[in-house]
């Protein structure tokens, strides 16, 4: 078979369960090629290109990958902010060529509004679940010191009532 | 020979494995006090065998034994003797026996420091965590075998990843194992309790100190991984809210909850049900996290060759210890009734707030993890939930979290005054409202998250002093400080880690400055107020790279305060590259440097970071650490034999 794959699945595994972190290429990101001389339009295009994924690389966004794909994204973000896009005209002009997989934050409508509203509706109910059980602890009766339940009472009273 | 014996161990340890995991479950149904007492010797036996064949297999890679196929894949005779060590490890079969064997050493530990225990209870802790040590050797012989030859040696191997050849990693994942692993003994005491249909307060006080020992494990394996990508990967990122990452944090935070809600289950015999559901999400997410990573169903950064035929063995064992125990507690939790009294402002409250914080928070983590598989399965839409999600939808339970965290751990048991404990935290508050302050005017721009988290930490730090302060009584005589249970420094000491690594992540994230120029050797530059100028570049030679390395000098205000020495490496071997950072490690703040590639004009690509508190994250994680350490090593766990023999007469059948 051929080594290329097999050293792949060599590789990495020591992160395998673990953590730690891209087991990618060294970073060598942005370029300063790359780099608007208009420093509010660069660093709009920094923020822009933090939340755009790298969509041949693993898991980076296209500020940290220094993949081919990467750079021409970069440089497409810079493009459109020159030609006076908005933020959200770069973005909307990404996702119709590349999908929403794009994205690092997904959008807030649709579906993805389960994601979005998941966590705070269980913490919502997972509050009022826990509040009511510590009032419940509040308002129970304290067991009894001598660790006689009601039935064993009445038992023991029986038996003192026989003798 | 050694690696047939090792191989043969092995098996045999599978076999032992099978025989404790039966024979004392019966034993303690039918009380037979000799079949119970076969788990005690069969748990040693287990770790011993398997401790002689992981032996085995690291002498393999030791001696460069080439005709073992995995040693051959990941091992290299000209590789430094402790990365041939960490190879052994630094693979899916290897890291799968390592699992395995912190399994068994887990078992064997509980043998050996359970003898307090009721037998029955004893027996079936043990035989549970047996089963679990079955599957997984199940799944080594029949999917992952570390002991297959090559039937022709070739005469050199493959080499490790040179990304992994780092002294960091090399002791990152028995960190994380250990703490994953040691979920599982919570899991068996868990699941041991339910077959016995009682759970007391000895019964926290024996989960507890494997919570502890588990959640500090999990604590270093976390900070270390975190800490090796900020100075190797090249941009100082420390997480990256990789679906890998994130297996590691939610029992992270699992554990985390679980050790708090131990407290109460010890102290006043309340949240019973809750914290064995907890144990058995703890480490049912230790497993899933295992499955995610083995399976290759999420897109991960740690990129490698999955097989769907191990993905699907995982997730059997997943499916059948999660599920079996879950079913398990459907049917018995009901009988685990509480017993103890406490009114809504108490310490037992805010440990409960504590809990539904730390679960909600990672219930987020585990919903933008999964997402992406869920949106692809039943809305067909190939989506990505990345960093800019998670810091929106996890910090503010975090943000939360820490505002209540010095109000909570000071309120008295049972029946707390909530006034009074207000009025002891004014000065924290003050303090704490003044150094967001300060932070608030000295930056530029209007980021939020740096002077609320200058304001959590001061909050959380003093709160935790204020804290100690007050167990000194009316007197203050500090030397009553010396004399408090280990527990109260414990508490302090992971509170303020918390406090520390929280202002470190807010300050790296907020105030980090960052320059990325084409530098010609000998013209400095400024990057804020230093000023650096690249001297030299040179190609040295390391034992098993080649090197293109720079001189650069870092001045302030003309002074000269370090020479750094970043590097870009070529691995002829692994044919791959790798920068080495050059970092200025600083109390208040890390200059971080970076060299790239050479330009056609004679310049070299350098990236230069001021990185400021960054090593604050990684000082408070040790900090939470040593907090865990030295709440394990409390007199009541000491003497907790002793102290069992109290604590036993109040625990009721709960049938």
């Amino acid at each position: 078979m051929n080594t290329v794959l097999r050293k792949l699945q060599s590789l990495a595994v020591i992160l395998c369960l673990a953590l730690a972190a891209p087991l990618s290429m060294p970073a060598f990101a942005v370029q300063p090629d790359e780099m608007l001389d208009d420093p509010v339009l660069e660093n709009r295009a920094r923020e822009l290109s933090k939340g755009l994924r790298c969509v041949v690389c693993q898991n980076e966004s296209i500020d940290e990958s220094n993949a081919d794909l990467a750079r021409e994204l970069r440089l497409v973000v810079r493009e459109r902010l020159v030609a006076g896009d908005s933020d959200s005209e770069v973005l909307d002009y990404l996702v119709e060529r590349y999908g929403e997989f794009v994205l690092l934050k997904p959008r807030t409508d649709g579906w993805n509004l389960v994601l979005w509203l998941s966590g705070p509706a269980l913490f919502l109910l997972a509050l009022g679940i826990g509040l009511v059980y510590v009032r419940g602890r509040a308002t129970a009766a304290a067991p009894t010191e001598a660790g006689l339940s009601a039935d064993e009472e009445a038992r023991l009273k029986e038996i003192l009532k026989d003798s | 020979m050694v690696t047939e014996l090792g191989h043969f161990a092995l098996i045999l340890a599978f076999l032992v494995a099978i025989v404790q995991s039966v024979v004392p479950l019966v034993g303690a149904q039918k009380r037979w006090p000799g079949w119970m007492a076969v788990a005690e010797p069969a748990a040693t036996v287990q770790f011993l065998l398997t401790g002689f064949a992981f032996a085995a297999l690291t002498y393999a890679f030791v001696t460069s034994d080439f005709s073992l196929r995995l040693v051959w894949l990941n091992s290299h005779s000209a590789k430094p003797m402790l990365y041939k060590i960490s190879g052994v490890w630094g693979n899916h079969e290897g890291s799968m026996l390592l699992w395995v064997l912190i399994l068994t050493l887990f078992g064997a530990m509980a043998a050996w420091f359970g003898k307090g225990l009721p037998p029955t209870l004893r027996a079936r802790v043990l035989a549970v965590q047996s089963a679990v040590a079955v599957a997984f050797f199940a799944f080594i012989l029949f999917t992952s075998n570390p002991f297959l030859r090559l039937a022709v040696p070739p005469f050199d191997g493959q080499d490790l990843n040179p990304l992994l050849q780092d002294p960091g990693l090399a002791f990152h994942p028995p960190f994380l194992y250990l703490g994953y692993v040691g979920l599982s003994i919570c899991f068996s005491f868990a699941v041991a309790a339910l077959i016995e249909g009682r759970v007391d307060a000895a019964w926290g006080r024996w989960v507890r100190p494997w919570t502890l020992a588990a959640w500090v494990f999990l604590t270093i394996g976390i900070a270390l991984g975190s800490w090796w990508a900020y100075y190797e990967l090249g941009w100082g990122g420390f997480w990256f809210w990789d679906p890998v990452e994130n297996a590691s944090f939610m029992p992270w935070l699992l554990a985390a909850a679980l050790l708090h809600s131990a407290i109460v289950v010890e102290k006043r015999e309340a949240l019973k049900s809750w914290t064995i559901l907890l144990a058995i999400l703890a480490f049912g997410f230790s497993l899933i996290g295992t499955f995610i990573v083995r399976s290759g169903l999420l897109t991960s950064v740690h990129a490698f060759a999955n097989d769907p035929e191990r993905g699907v063995f995982i997730l059997m064992i997943m499916v059948f210890f999660t599920g079996g125990a879950l079913t398990l507690y459907a049917f018995r939790a009901s009988a685990m009734e509480a017993k103890g009294v406490f009114s809504v402002a108490s310490r037992e409250s805010a440990l409960v707030a504590n809990n539904v914080l730390l679960a909600v928070s990672c219930f987020v983590v585990f919903v933008g993890t999964l997402w992406p598989v869920v949106a692809e399965m039943f809305f067909d839409t190939k989506l990505s939930v990345g960093p800019p999600f998670f810091n929106m939808a996890f910090t503010p339970f975090m943000v939360v979290l820490g505002l209540l965290l010095p109000l909570g751990s000071m309120l008295s048991w049972k029946r707390a005054k909530l006034d009074r404990t207000l009025r002891q935290l004014v000065p924290a508050f003050i303090l704490s409202v003044l150094v967001m302050g300060l932070f608030w005017t000295m930056q530029t721009g209007n980021s939020l998250l740096g002077p609320v988290g200058m304001f959590l930490g001061a909050w959380i730090v003093s709160g935790a002093l204020i804290d100690l302060m007050n167990r000194t009584g009316q007197s203050r005589d500090l030397s009553r400080l010396l004399r408090l249970p280990r527990a109260d420094w414990g508490k302090a000491t992971a509170h303020i880690g918390l406090g520390v690594t929280m202002v470190g992540i807010a300050g790296l994230m907020a105030w980090q400055e960052e320059d990325i120029r084409v530098a010609q050797i000998g013209e400095p530059f400024q990057v804020g107020v230093f000023e650096l100028e690249l001297t030299a570049v040179n190609q040295v030679r390391g034992p098993n790279y080649f090197s293109t390395m720079g001189d650069v000098t870092v001045r302030r205000d003309g002074n000269e305060i370090a020479v750094l020495n970043p590097e870009k490496r070529n691995y002829p071997v692994a044919q791959m590259p790798t920068t080495e950072a050059a970092i200025d490690y600083r109390f208040l703040r890390d200059i971080y440097v970076v060299i790239g590639d050479e330009q056609a004009d004679g310049g070299w690509v350098m990236r230069t970071y001021i990185k400021p508190l960054a090593n604050w994250i990684w000082a408070g994680s040790i900090l939470m650490a040593l907090g865990g350490v030295l709440s394990l090593t409390d007199r009541r766990y000491r003497v907790a034999a002793g102290a069992r023999r109290q604590a036993a007469p109040q625990g009721v059948p709960a049938e």
